[in-house]
């Protein structure tokens, strides 16, 4: 019984951290192709910023095809609220802070709408999404007049091209290392997210034993816990190279936390992961599978709204031809990251690994001047072979 | 072995008649013999029945001869117009002129009658189909089966009866030797039925001879020349017509007549109070909602009691228990529902399992299980919250309470963290039983609890049943094996075409009085 519960867990970690090493291995073939520029602390802010909208989406975008559908709209729907903060802030002078909060509810309400097609009339998502790309792309020229719309205000911006300004070398003076100033915001994150990881860890230890659980051995423990801690502030310091924390960041790492948290370990994420598996059973099983259908596409509204003020932020402009396209990257970065087509299966994580895997691709071609077109093809490539892999290996199983 | 004989006997005297002959025919699956040593001879000028109650392997014998299961999977011979024949696929026997028309008809909804009549065996050339032509055979097709309808009429817009008869008439288009008709006036009414029945006669005039599977014992009595008899997969009698009785008291006998051996564990059953009942329970079709489904039902069921609901194929069980389970079936639901003595209506499947009653589907892969999940994840799946707080899952918590049941119902599964599509229908079906055990429910209803498991699975789902009994539980048992419902059930209610026909304590329950029961109230319609 022990041994079977141990052998498990090995087979486990090895699926889980498949993607995560071809996205280790991918990383290190670019560090080489760019003969280094991939990994220079300013490439990498750059990375994660021009790659963090697309992750926001691959987030709500995996709840979505949790279920066994897809939104096809999410790029129009980023466009759109990218439209109407312009609109609102730039020509009725609304505040930007207050606007943030309307796109958010907008982002909902337009999730909302399309929620209610797919879930309650029963309306193929396919189709109810691909009318809401073209309904929203319509209604961004509409309201943008086809025109380009800038400045947003910094405030506005900060969101998506600022960085976590650092309020703790403002009281105690700037500290320096091996000759550069340390940015220490970014450090005590590091430092604070590896406590919160180890104390994680032990608590998951401590409540296995609990119910009588084998657990991994101390040792296994320890060095899970060192490579963890080490990537985590080997991280916070190579930021610290360039200027610290992309806001941006911080919003997705709390976005992250946020929902693996809930697909993993609440009934909410059961209810999806139920519903995805086998929407019948689910629904014999007293889930109110209709709900959980509905608020899927909400949230999706929601993550698209978050996502169209982060590009627009980027590009400090709203233009008609925003978010074009997204809702394929948002897909494949699913897809890639070990999501099923036919729901049901599918991580936060991995799709988090999954569009890092397309960004790093696409911005290590960039760098080594690899052409648009390849780049597309290439990706194309990528995401084909990854679910060939995938499927290839469950049939052998 | 005296029925043997008899078979034996008729062999010599038809044999020179006999389009088809099935010898010896024993078809296994894993862990059960679906069929054991049948014969079936089926002369060319005759409409044979082929009757059995559900299970005894009819449909099995049936996809023998239609190529189904294809040469190889089975032991036996097929001698057909004469020549052994060896069916690799359904194409084969197709064109050796077997057409087997299901109880699914095999119609495409938005083709036209003329389409769905030549689909596969199109009237062209080049590839290019010929409109005219494949009108005008239609329309001649269509007369044999006594229907006038416009070849270009969707049969999407024409009701169940005459799809029947365009079934019929396309089986006829590729010049079919032996037709073969299972249950095919289960979806239609008297009317239709006669017609139907009509139009099988008149083929055999014309020298089309019938097999035709029925549960309506009167329809077979009326136009059947010879009864096989098949019962636990094995070829029982043959009765023909002018030689032997065949009235229906003597088909159903030859279909019961079986001894129940020790197939279910003894129970002590102490019975309560009433703890669950319906009464004037009537609902719609929820697609045609002009089609009544239920009507005027009232059952009760006890504490510590189990209860049987026998009735045949279509009788309307399921749906009944469906309806009474938050109405997870049917539309315009009437009648009173009582729990514990006190009025209650469910409204969603979510608030009858609040209210204790669970309701384990007959259907356990498409309905009951999430196959890609493991095995913890499906027995909580009912009860998310005695697995969890504030909406957060104690996933260690949930481990091990599916190890305990994997312990209590022996699941045969390495691990709790084993994939469910991976274990074998009888450990799926204890799966199942866990999560509605864990969901705590005062009533259990239990829809073919042991359908398509074997022998020994079954048993120990019969114990485990015994045991929630035991335990106060109020259980209903639906199954279409009576044998089963006898052996388990203190009490036994019969439903036919949407009534409860009767209601029989254990003492007076035998499978002659409750298939008489069924019989009788069909014959009243």
């Amino acid at each position: 019984m022990q041994q079977v519960q141990k052998k498990r867990k090995f087979e486990f970690n090895s699926r889980q951290y498949g993607m995560i090493i071809a996205l280790v291995a991918i990383i290190i073939l670019f560090q080489f192709l760019t003969k280094g520029i991939l990994l220079k602390p300013l490439n990498v802010a750059n990375l994660i910023m021009q790659n963090s909208y697309i992750l926001v989406l691959a987030i709500g975008m995996l709840l979505v095809i949790l279920t066994g559908n897809i939104d096809l709209s999410v790029g129009s729907v980023a466009a759109f609220i990218g439209a109407t903060s312009a609109v609102f802030i730039m020509d009725w002078n609304i505040s930007p802070v207050a606007v943030l909060f309307i796109s958010l509810v907008v982002g909902g309400l337009i999730g909302a709408w399309q929620g209610f097609w797919i879930s309650y009339v029963r309306i193929p998502a396919f189709i109810v999404t691909l009318a809401g790309q073209l309904i929203f792309r319509g209604l961004t020229m509409v309201i943008l007049k086809g025109q380009t719309k800038a400045p947003f205000p910094d405030v506005y911006t900060s969101i998506s091209a600022g960085f976590v300004p650092d309020f703790i070398t403002n009281i105690t003076g700037p500290i320096y290392l091996f000759g550069k100033q340390l940015h220490l915001i970014t450090l005590l994150v590091g430092l604070l997210l590896s406590i919160v990881f180890i104390v994680g860890e032990l608590r998951k230890r401590r409540e296995m034993k609990h119910y009588g659980f084998a657990v991994s051995s101390k040792l296994v423990l320890t060095l899970q816990i060192i490579v963890m801690v080490v990537v985590i502030n080997l991280f916070a310091f190579w930021l610290n190279q360039y200027r610290g924390m992309p806001t941006v960041l911080v919003l997705l790492g709390v976005l992250v936390m946020i929902y693996s948290f809930v697909t993993s370990r609440t009934t909410i994420g059961r209810h999806i992961y139920a519903f995805g598996g086998n929407a019948k059973a689910a629904a014999l099983s007293g889930i109110n599978t209709k709900r959980v259908f509905f608020w899927v596409y909400v949230n999706m509204g929601v993550l698209a709204a978050i996502a169209g003020i982060v590009f627009a932020g980027r590009l400090n402009a709203a233009t008609p031809k925003a978010g074009v396209n997204f809702e394929l990257d948002a897909i494949a970065s699913c897809y890639i990251g070990g999501a099923s087509a036919s729901g049901g299966i599918g991580t936060v994580i991995g799709c988090i690994v999954g569009g890092l895997i397309m960004g790093v691709l696409n911005n290590g071609m960039s760098i080594m001047g690899i052409s648009i077109d390849w780049q597309q093809a290439i990706k194309g490539l990528v995401l084909l072979l990854a679910v060939v892999f995938d499927v290839v290996n469950k049939k052998n199983k | 072995m005296k029925t043997a004989t008899r078979g034996i006997r008729s062999v010599k005297t038809t044999l020179d008649q006999a389009i088809l002959h099935m010898k010896d025919i024993t078809k296994l699956f894993p862990g059960v013999k679906a069929l054991d040593c049948v014969n079936l001879i089926v002369k060319r000028d005759e409409i044979h029945a082929l009757v059995g109650e559900n299970g005894a392997g009819k449909s099995t014998l049936m996809n023998v001869l239609g190529g189904v299961y294809p040469h190889g999977t089975y032991t036996g011979e097929i001698i057909f117009d004469g020549k052994e024949c060896v069916f690799h696929h359904i194409k084969d026997s197709e064109n050796k002129g077997i057409s087997i028309i299901h109880q699914e008809l095999a119609l495409v909804p938005y083709l036209s009658i003329a389409e769905n009549m030549f689909l596969g065996n199109e009237r062209a050339r080049a590839g290019i189909i010929n409109w005219q032509q494949t009108r005008a055979k239609t329309t001649e097709l269509l007369k044999l089966v006594g229907l006038s309808e416009d070849p270009d009429t969707l049969i999407a817009d024409i009701g169940v009866g005459k799809q029947q008869l365009v079934e019929i008439a396309k089986a006829l288009a590729k010049d079919v030797k032996l037709l073969i008709l299972d249950e095919p006036t289960a979806a239609l009414n008297e009317a239709e039925s006669d017609h139907l029945l009509e139009i099988i006669v008149n083929l055999r005039a014309k020298g089309v001879p019938s097999i035709i599977i029925s549960h309506k014992l009167k329809e077979v009595e009326r136009v059947a020349d010879s009864i096989t008899i098949l019962r636990d997969g094995a070829t029982i009698e043959t009765l023909v017509k002018g030689q032997d009785d065949i009235s229906e008291d003597r088909i159903i006998q030859g279909m019961v007549g079986r001894e129940i051996k020790d197939r279910f564990p003894a129970r002590e059953s102490e019975i309560g109070e009433t703890v669950f009942s319906v009464e004037n329970w009537s609902a719609f079709d929820p697609v045609d909602t002009n089609r009544q489904v239920l009507k005027d039902i009232s059952l009760y069921v006890r504490r510590g009691e189990v209860v049987g609901i026998a009735g045949l194929m279509g009788a309307g069980r399921t749906e009944l228990a469906m309806s009474m389970f938050g109405k997870a079936y049917g539309k315009k639901i009437t009648g009173t529902m009582t729990k514990d003595g006190k009025p209650v209506n469910f409204n969603t499947i979510h608030q009858a399992i609040e209210n204790g009653v669970a309701y384990l589907t007959e259907d356990r892969k498409t309905a009951g299980l999430n196959l890609i999940s493991d095995v913890k994840e499906n027995i909580s799946m009912a009860n998310l919250k005695g697995i969890s707080e504030m909406l957060i899952i104690n996933k260690s918590k949930e481990i091990h309470i599916a190890e305990d049941y994997r312990r209590k119902l022996s699941i045969k599964t390495p691990t709790v963290h084993q994939i469910v599509g991976n274990l074998s229908g009888g450990n799926q079906q204890k799966v199942c039983l866990s999560r509605w055990i864990f969901a705590a429910p005062d009533v259990l209803i239990l829809d073919e609890p042991t359908r398509g498991i074997d022998v020994g699975a079954k048993y120990e789902i019969y114990t485990i049943i015994n045991q929630l009994a035991a335990a106060g539980k109020a259980i209903i048992i639906i199954s279409s094996e009576l044998p089963e419902v006898l052996g388990m059930s203190d009490r036994v209610y019969i439903m036919n075409e949407g009534r409860m026909v009767g209601e029989l304590p254990k003492e007076k329950a035998t499978q002659e009085s409750i298939m008489r029961c069924i019989m009788q109230s069909s014959r009243g319609n």
